[in-house]
């Protein structure tokens, strides 16, 4: 007897990608999620700042708890655990993080087309409405080419 | 005074360092590959390249300002990173490209590469306002 595949879980999910890797470095945290969105938490760390002359986050550090929100707001709206490449992610700066704050990232993945998904969110510290950035991102599907289960598609759109 | 090609707190600590090289007058930088920037296994997490490349893209910046005599405080406004192909378990480097210095806006781009310099696997695009 075949049991349906449990639906992918950020929360559950958390607690193994964090464990290990870039990820697990920077010591990222789950705090909440919703159908289509994730959100996660950037610890303050003395050595991820990127400045000399004031206490704030480095800008690298955000672009990596955006990226690891954007994936998992991805499989949180598809269900499913496919993975995927970043194509391409656009951060825009409103200000600096507060000093000695912890930074959250929230997501929500707003399309999911057969090769691809769209997401968009803001990297916050107190207020939400109060965005250190805006992000939009791109993620191409891997591991599963549309073309093989639809031979109509053979050849169309670019691969490498 | 410090040595103005410092880099952050976070780039030490993830492990990116100047190679000493130079690519067209810009600073090369690297990271070896390792558990701080992995992402699947074996391969770089989008988030440590795009450090990498926003690193070699600020001291590109910092260089052409020394060369110009000046040493603003630098605010970042943007930055779009394009991932082109996945980054393996080995050595990555990047240097970053002055296309416009402005008097308060600088147009940066960077390219990051692995063993074959002639095959990028990431590039960005930054504004950085400097006040």
């Amino acid at each position: 007897m075949n049991t349906p595949p449990a639906r992918f879980d950020a929360r559950e999910a958390s607690k193994w990608f964090f464990r290990h890797g870039h990820t697990g470095w920077l010591g990222l945290r789950f705090t909440d999620q919703g159908e289509n969105w994730v959100e996660l938490e950037l610890p303050w760390r003395e050595d991820l700042l990127g400045d000399r002359s004031r206490p704030v986050l480095a800008s690298g550090p955000i672009i990596s708890l955006m990226d690891m929100a954007s994936g998992m707001a991805i499989w949180q709206t598809a269900g499913t655990f496919n993975p995927v490449a970043t194509l391409d992610l656009r951060v825009d700066y409103q200000r600096p993080a507060r000093e000695r704050a912890s930074v959250k990232g929230r997501v929500e993945c707003y399309r999911i087309t057969r090769s691809a998904a769209f997401v968009r969110g803001v990297a916050y510290d107190d207020d939400l409405d109060d965005p250190i950035a805006h992000i939009a991102g791109c993620f191409m599907t891997i591991g599963t080419d549309p073309r093989h289960k639809d031979p109509a598609l053979k050849g169309a759109g670019g691969d490498e | 005074m410090s040595e103005p090609l410092d880099l952050p707190a976070y780039a030490r600590s993830l492990g990116i360092v100047l190679t000493g090289e130079r690519d067209g007058d810009m600073p090369v930088l690297t990271v070896d590959f390792g558990p701080m920037v992995e992402g699947r296994p074996q391969h770089f997490h989008g988030g440590a390249t795009a450090g990498l490349l926003e690193n070699a893209g600020y001291a590109a910046l910092r260089t052409a300002l020394i060369a110009a005599g000046r040493d603003p405080l630098l605010k970042p406004i943007n930055i779009t990173v394009q991932y082109l192909a996945a980054g393996k378990s080995q050595a990555s480097f990047a240097v970053g490209r002055i296309t416009r210095l402005g008097r308060r806006n600088a147009n940066i781009t960077v390219e990051a590469w692995q063993n074959d310099r002639s095959r990028p696997i990431a590039t960005a695009v930054m504004n950085i306002l400097m006040v």
